[in-house]
């Protein structure tokens, strides 16, 4: 399998684009003609072919400018990716998690060659190659979940398991939809949580929470989470909200098709062996309101969701101001027709 | 549910009452490695009933080349450690769940403090290894009531944080002294009888210590009991013999429930309970008082019923 | 002053009880300002509580260092600030042993970070008791700058490093002892809505 790798930016020009073979791919979030929250994981593993869901860690097209963006964003702010002292060991399950899924699942991209603890990484589509010795973070150019995660597309949190609870103690973060983990490090899974609105009376987060607590080796799940975002920017941290947030204001009918985002996050949760602690990798898609609007079905789904989603989850994903202008653009794609059960378009 | 079939490899008696098993892949490959305090399930057939205990790794965390278990034989129990010491035979395999952690080490400590009674002694060995690895200050306590019994001490490495008393000998384990005194930041962790873990418990309570700072780890087994019967959804009823627990029947009768810990621990087989004219004994550690005192839920893994009917969510 | 009741809000705003005496147990006391009156009631409730207690007050403006004395804590001591109180605290945190109580009381600007900190030094989380008392200013710390600024009354306020005007979210982080303020006016600049006193 061959990958084209764009050459694109998720800043300034934002000269990001999908190809129609990214368009059709995309994991469009809703199942059905109405949004609400609920639980919604499933099993990770595999799925149809050529999708986000078939690999393990999916690479696309985007790949090589995500990791570009993300350095830029670590150059600015450091403290993106933080990691309390205790989660070391948890950086290193992690690390080989992704190196082994990645060399198998993408042999052409990623090699990974182990004699005992000495490992040989090699990286093409970054041009990485590495000898290290695996436990020791002397043996490389920084701590094992920094150093990974600078190679993985996505955000990446490390929640340790103690209390009954899950705790949020180290991460990088540059993709975030709105959150910092400068602030948030360190809480747990209600508190990290506390600012969306309804679902904890909904009893979603107790749900899910002892659902994770017994997530077991070798069985991953996933689930889908989305939001709006204007311009295809990565980084829409609290940080920089004085930058970007003047964006928001920029939509008028002639643009939203080119500028409004549907942002949708695969997020996978993966129990790790050594530290018993959870990974949680939160993997960004981006496409534009008119790219989405070329697959039929979503046109017509994207504007009956949108349209009568509650007024609350409008304003705490950050759309709300933009709403109106969004729906009328919407309403020109869809015909009242009958649209097919699941994800996946026609 | 995934389960390895594992082959075993060596069967070393420890003391009169405990023997090691050590289990390897077939092929040779690398097992799953895991952390200090993880146990796994091992399946047994034994003669026509399927049993399922759960046993504490003992071996490195680090070291995929095996898992090793120490199992001490009750004869009076419900025959899973008779079958592993007297049908089980090196060559023979057996199907093994992956790891579980469920009495996992606080890496945040400053300094971890280990209580043992017993075949309670278990956990901490593979712990053991662990700290020594990652270089944390520890003390462990590892009581017994004579070397016989103290079947672990020949696993432990020759260290002055390790203290063996055993009671025969007339050197019992002071609670009070061994609570007292310890740098903020210590963590307790207590495997071992109930009686063991309740005076823990009681002793850290009156001297002070938050409850946050104290981990245990009981080996429920299900207790019997009189025979009793189970209405499901369908209108199904299932039986549950004296010396079988309810999730070993349903799981006979090839109901689906899921599980993890089977000791009343973990929540995994919290059942919901539509009708219940009787009442339910519960065994577990997992459902809080008022759930416990409603009667509408239950742990199929160690509790039971008895009454007239009652009918479960499945 | 009586004990603050705050309104019901997100799952990470902290919310405080009142103290509840452990006996005589060794313990940790720090009281600010008007939290001094939560000590005197807990005293008065259990004297014992006293017998080895480590009382540092932070008068703020206040007169009950007096009375606090009159307590006969094993240790007794002023200090003029939460800074100039620190190294002491930390010292006494770094000899304390497991069955150390602490028991604080004050405005959530000294609640948030004396918790912190001993949380840091290893008091696990339920060995902490806190009540609120006195004023309803916050610790706020600016997502932008990172910067924290103390004492503050209104909704939105100034940031008094890097000078953005920020609104006052109820988000809290334990680890910070501070609550997060975001620019008000990223998408609107200038415009900023009126500014209210922050209320419980």
């Amino acid at each position: 399998m061959t990958i084209r790798f764009n050459d694109e930016t998720f800043r300034d020009d934002y000269t990001f684009h999908n190809s129609p073979e990214a368009i059709r791919r995309f994991p469009f979030p809703f199942d059905q003609d109405s949004y609400m929250y609920s639980v919604n994981l499933e099993p990770h593993a595999g799925g149809r072919a050529g999708t986000p869901f078939q690999n393990r860690f999916d690479v696309d097209e985007h790949y090589v400018a995500e990791m570009k963006d993300r350095e830029i964003t670590l150059a600015q702010d450091p403290l993106r990716c933080q990691s309390l002292p205790h989660m070391e060991l948890a950086g290193w399950d992690f690390l080989e998690l992704v190196m082994v899924s990645k060399a198998e699942d993408y042999p052409e991209l990623f090699e990974l060659h182990r004699d005992g603890d000495r490992w040989h990484w090699i990286n093409r589509p970054l041009g990485i190659e590495q000898r290290f010795t695996f436990l020791d973070p002397t043996t490389l150019p920084c701590g094992p979940l920094e150093y990974i995660t600078r190679q993985t597309q996505g955000d990446h949190a490390l929640l340790d398991q103690r209390d009954d609870n899950l705790w949020m103690d180290a991460g990088m973060i540059t993709s975030q939809a709105d959150w910092s983990l400068d602030f948030d490090i360190g809480m747990n899974f209600y508190e990290w949580h506390a600012p969306v609105p309804k679902a904890h009376e909904m009893g979603v987060f107790q749900r899910a929470l002892k659902f994770l607590l017994n997530l077991r080796q070798e069985a991953p799940v996933r689930r889908l989470n989305w939001t709006m975002t204007v311009n295809p920017r990565l980084d829409t941290s609290p940080e920089n909200y004085h930058k970007w947030g003047p964006e928001k204001r920029t939509i008028t009918p002639e643009t939203v098709g080119a500028k409004q985002h549907l942002r949708v996050e695969l997020q996978t949760l993966w129990r790790l062996p050594r530290s018993n602690a959870i990974a949680f990798p939160i993997r960004c898609y981006l496409c534009s309101l008119e790219d989405i609007v070329t697959q039929p079905k979503w046109g017509r789904r994207l504007h009956r969701v949108l349209r009568d989603l509650p007024d609350e989850l409008a304003e705490y994903k950050g759309f709300a101001v933009n709403r109106p202008t969004i729906v009328d653009y919407l309403a020109k794609f869809d015909d009242g027709a009958p649209t097919s059960p699941g994800i996946f378009p026609d | 549910m995934s389960a390895l079939t594992l082959r075993v490899t060596e069967i070393t008696p420890l003391s009169p009452l405990v023997t090691r098993f050590r289990f390897e892949h077939p092929e040779g490959a690398g097992l799953p490695l895991f952390s200090g305090g993880a146990h796994v399930v091992v399946e047994m057939p034994d003669a026509g009933v399927l049993r399922r205990n759960a046993y504490s790794l003992i071996s490195d965390p680090l070291d995929g080349s095996g898992y090793e278990i120490a199992v001490r034989r009750e004869d009076g129990g419900r025959g899973g450690s008779r079958f592993l010491h007297t049908k089980v035979s090196v060559g023979d395999l057996l199907r093994v769940n992956l790891p579980v952690n469920l009495f996992a080490l606080d890496l945040r400590a400053k300094k971890q403090l280990m209580i043992a009674g017993g075949i309670g002694i278990t956990p901490f060995l593979a712990q053991l290894k662990q700290l020594a690895r990652l270089q944390m200050p520890f003390e462990l306590h590892y009581a017994a009531r004579s070397r016989a019994e103290a079947a672990g001490i020949a696993l432990l490495p020759d260290l002055p944080q390790i203290h063996v008393h055993i009671s025969d000998e007339g050197n019992r384990m002071d609670l009070g002294a061994i609570l007292s005194g310890q740098p903020l930041g210590t963590h307790v962790y207590t495997c071992g009888p109930e009686g063991l873990i309740a005076a823990v418990d009681e002793t850290a309570a009156r001297l002070g210590w938050p409850k946050g700072a104290l981990h245990s780890e009981a080996f429920l087994a299900p207790p019997p009991g009189a025979p009793f019967t189970v209405t499901l959804k369908s209108g199904r009823e299932i039986e549950v013999g004296a010396h079988q627990s309810l999730l070993e029947a349903l799981e006979a009768a090839e109901v689906a429930v899921d599980w993890s810990c089977r000791g009343g621990a973990c929540g995994r087989c919290e059942t919901g309970v539509s009708a219940c004219h009787g009442r339910i004994e519960h065994h577990d550690h997992w459902l809080s008082d008022e759930e416990k005192a409603s009667q509408t839920k239950i742990m199929p893994c160690v509790s039971r019923f008895v009454g007239e009917t009652l009918t479960l969510d499945l | 002053m009586p004990r603050t009741e705050f309104s019901p809000s997100i799952m990470s705003r902290p919310v405080y009880a009142p103290l509840k005496a452990q006996g005589a147990a060794p313990a940790l006391m720090l009281a600010e300002a008007e939290g001094a009156e939560a000590i005197l009631e807990l005293a008065a409730a259990d004297p014992s509580v006293m017998d080895r207690a480590h009382l540092i007050f932070i008068p703020g403006g206040t007169g009950f260092g007096p009375r606090l004395a009159a307590l006969r804590a094993r240790l007794y001591h002023e200090a003029p600030s939460y800074p100039a109180a620190l190294e002491r605290y930390r010292k006494a945190l770094l000899d304390a042993h497991m069955g150390t109580q602490l028991y604080l009381a004050g405005t959530e600007g000294l609640i948030g970070q004396a918790s912190a900190e001993a949380l840091a030094a290893g008091l696990p989380a339920d060995a902490i008791q806190a009540e609120h008392r006195g004023s309803l200013a916050r610790r706020m710390q600016c997502v932008h700058c990172k910067g924290v600024t103390e004492g503050v009354t209104t909704d939105p306020f100034t940031c008094s490093h890097c000078g953005l005007t920020l609104f006052v979210r109820d988000h809290f982080s334990r680890r910070l002892g501070a609550f997060q303020g975001v620019c008000v006016d990223a998408e609107t600049p200038g415009v900023t809505p009126a500014v209210k006193e922050i209320k419980a």
